[in-house]
């Protein structure tokens, strides 16, 4: 079973690397774009099978290591 | 007096701050690679500046799990003053042995020059030798140290005076200006509430003597050393 999980910044969190990707877009001439936040995404491969018990080693390793909550999100996906 | 200096793969101001150490101390410094177990008997330990681990994910957060570093809780909970410098600083924020984090530089520009910074508190064993308010002169290089806290962590730290150097303009204030990082508060360095565990990111061990163009940084080593004596 993999992981997909992805780590944003949490809102309210300056993003300075977001607003310059902004500021290049708008350089380049694109328009409507309201504002641009990065994050990261990591894949998992694990070796557990079982559904619920994947989940609970998802989100501990994701509160221990993957994510620095003080100022960033989590959010994963299983796929089979 | 005994020093320790954990060594992590990336670390690159560790031979630096053993230098400082052993001119101002005068007392031995062993050098801690980071995949040791357990510190050896120290008056102090210190967390170097540099790039541990390549400053892959996120700054610090590799070398907060590495495996010395469950000795160096420890002995930080036991009273032995840890000191981390910069790097050091991200490694200490991300064991939770200090709060908040250190984010990219709001400039998104590695800054390398002096700065002023005002002591805002001389009751930790790094700071004894300073006045309260005095405004001295360290050298930062770095592109994350750009201090981030949720707002009741904040005033947490203003309420406990536990934000122990702060940027400043030449006048002592705390201006966005003085400010080389876009850090809240103008946060230069904070300490736990024990005041035992220390991060700063300015380096006192690049302006520690008269060669190096300045002597500041030489008085967080004195303070130590008077504090242990």
């Amino acid at each position: 079973m993999k992981a997909r999980i992805k780590i944003t910044l949490k809102h309210g969190v300056l993003d300075p690397q977001g607003k310059a990707i902004e500021n290049a877009l708008a350089s380049l001439g694109y328009r409507g774009i309201n504002e641009v936040r990065q994050g990261k995404y990591i894949e998992v491969d694990l070796a557990e099978q079982d559904e619920a018990r994947a989940r609970a080693q998802v989100e501990e390793i994701c509160k221990d290591l993957l994510a620095n909550t003080v100022i960033e999100n989590y959010a994963y996906e299983l796929v089979k | 007096m005994k020093s320790a200096v954990v060594v992590f793969p990336g670390s690159n101001c560790d031979r630096d701050v053993k230098v400082a150490l052993e001119k101002v101390t005068g007392g031995p410094v062993r050098m801690v690679w980071h995949a040791e177990t357990a510190m050896p008997a120290t008056d102090l330990i210190v967390l170097p500046g540099g790039f541990a681990y390549g400053d892959y994910l996120r700054t610090g957060a590799m070398a907060a799990h590495s495996p010395i570093m469950r000795d160096v809780v420890a002995k930080a909970k036991s009273g032995i003053p840890v000191l981390g410098i910069c790097n050091g600083f991200q490694v200490l924020c991300e064991a939770g042995l200090l709060p908040g984090v250190l984010m990219r530089n709001a400039s998104l520009k590695f800054v390398c020059r002096d700065v002023l910074l005002k002591i805002e508190q001389t009751g930790t064993p790094f700071t004894s030798c300073f006045q309260q308010g005095e405004v001295i002169r360290l050298s930062v290089a770095h592109g994350d140290g750009n201090y981030f806290a949720d707002r009741a962590t904040l005033e947490a730290l203003e309420a406990d005076g536990r934000v122990v150097f702060r940027y400043v303009d030449k006048a002592g204030q705390a201006t966005p200006e003085a400010n080389p990082n876009g850090a809240q508060h103008n946060i230069a360095g904070i300490c736990d509430a024990q005041r035992r565990v220390l991060g700063l990111m300015p380096h006192p061990e690049r302006l520690f003597e008269p060669m190096l163009g300045g002597t500041d940084g030489r008085r967080i080593f004195e303070s130590v050393l008077a504090t242990l004596h």
